[in-house]
């Protein structure tokens, strides 16, 4: 299951990938890093981020990772219009969510799993929207925020990938997934990274 | 593939909400509207959404019920304590200039946005001579903004807040605690008007030199947007105020000409 053979084969996926939602919390800076840095400027999947920052005071996660990638970066707005290439971070204080013409909706509604931005919530409308042509990945976490909404994306006939408990920083998230359903990669940071190539 | 089902039964909700109550939610971001009403639907046991949809038909109640997650109430006083900032230095200067003043808060949910702005008002020696409109389309939302009363463990980031907004006095002069309440001081509301209005489907009601409307339009989608920017630009006074919440802005409207960005950080715009 580990294998990384295994990771080409989403490449030849039908209907081919469009746009990647990524969800973590504790650790999950370093774990973006390994992912997302190299990504080339033309890639041409969207790629939408939750990482799980502190309530008050602003974030500079679209500037650290300007940094890291070619891609576009930046922090996700209300009605803008999901772009390949770019890379979307969720705004702290808001729940991001993809409608079905995939434009981005913010909302300050409840907080889920004590998270605002929250994965599942995220997870969960990507999953509405783009079915089968999403794929989604679960990083190092604290908590388990993000479980219920990538086994929507299962459900949806997305393409469900998980971090390695044993390498993730902190290994609540994961396994708080994993124990809902048996997703279609188990793979250390690297290897999502190269499996992230493939999806192009 | 997403459930096709859920999603016909969704929009089927809402125009039976919009025929029967003439509550419009058929211009509300269809992705939290699904997410408040499979909540709602949980909490009010009830297998699927048509079964809801048959239950808020015959029950006025029940549908009142379902309003509370339609119209999901998140606020805190002096929330964004920058905007107030901004507000109390920037925007009260010009306010003084006029003889009177008619103020609008759009969208104030429970009452939190309408107190603080009272409260600024009064620091400012301008409560006096103002009039606050405060509207909602939440009748129950309302009823608890016209009382007052706010949970006690909240006011502890309130007066955080009110401390990092610019305010001048101690918080607790403004309330009373009782038990696990706290009421606000019976004279921040004296000059405020709340009344039951909705940017959907009710028109402009008087001319103001300030619209404070923060994450109400998030939840609407970009016709429903224009809609509402339009009551705000036919209400506001040549050079009057909108204030919005910090990821919205008046920029990508129909109406972006119409304002100048006066304060960007803080999403208070000016009309041109």
């Amino acid at each position: 299951m580990n294998s990384v053979a295994r990771v080409i084969l989403p490449g030849q996926r039908q209907p081919p990938v469009e746009a990647v939602v990524i969800g973590t919390s504790a650790g999950g800076l370093e774990a973006l890093g390994i992912v997302l840095s190299g990504l080339p400027a033309d890639f041409r999947l969207a790629l939408l981020v939750v990482q799980h920052v502190p309530r008050s005071g602003p974030t500079h996660l679209a500037e650290i990772f300007r940094r890291k990638t070619a891609m576009r970066v930046k922090e996700a707005d209300a009605k803008e219009q999901v772009r390949g290439g770019t890379v979307y971070f969720a705004a702290p204080g808001y729940h991001l969510l993809v409608e079905s013409d995939h434009s981005l909706s913010l909302s300050q509604d409840d907080v889920v799993h004590f998270s605002r931005p929250s994965i599942d919530v995220l997870f969960e409308s990507a999953a509405d929207a783009w079915g089968t042509s999403l794929a989604g990945v679960l990083l190092t976490g604290a908590n388990e925020d993000g479980a219920a909404g990538l086994e929507a994306i299962h459900r949806s006939g997305g393409l469900t990938v998980i971090q390695d408990p044993a390498e993730a920083a902190v290994a609540t998230m994961p396994r708080a997934a994993l124990q809902r359903f048996a997703p279609d990669h188990i793979l250390p940071l690297r290897d999502i990274h190269r499996l992230l190539r493939e999806l192009e | 593939m997403p459930d096709r089902n859920v999603e016909i039964e969704l929009k089927l909700l809402i125009e039976a909400i919009y025929l029967k109550y003439s509550y419009d939610f058929r211009d509300y971001s269809r992705a939290s509207l699904k997410r408040r009403v499979l909540l709602a639907l949980k909490q009010m046991d009830c297998d699927s959404i048509s079964a809801l949809q048959r239950r808020i038909l015959y029950d006025a109640q029940v549908f009142m019920d379902l309003l509370q997650y339609l119209t999901i109430p998140v606020s805190e006083m002096f929330r964004d304590p920058g905007y107030y900032r901004a507000l109390r230095e920037q925007v009260v200067p010009v306010l003084r200039t006029y003889p009177s003043l008619k103020i609008w808060i759009a969208g104030c949910s429970t009452g939190e946005e309408v107190y603080s702005m009272a409260i600024l008002l009064q620091e400012e020696g301008l409560l006096e001579r103002s009039l606050i409109y405060a509207t909602d389309i939440n009748p129950r939302s309302l009823e608890q903004a016209r009382q007052g009363i706010f949970a006690i463990d909240h006011l502890r980031q309130y007066t955080v807040n009110y401390q990092q907004a610019g305010g001048k006095r101690s918080f607790s002069d403004y309330y009373t605690a009782a038990y696990d309440s706290a009421i606000m001081d019976k004279s921040l509301k004296e000059k405020v008007t709340f009344a039951d209005h909705s940017l959907a489907t009710d028109s402009v009601f008087s001319e103001t030199q300030l619209i404070s409307c923060r994450n109400v339009l998030i939840y609407f989608n970009k016709p429903l947007q224009d809609r509402a920017f339009g009551l705000f630009h036919e209400s506001l006074c040549h050079r009057g105020f909108l204030g919005m919440g910090c990821k919205e802005t008046v920029e990508f409207s129909s109406y972006a000409g119409l304002y100048e960005a006066f304060d960007k950080q803080e999403r208070i715009f000016r009309k041109l």
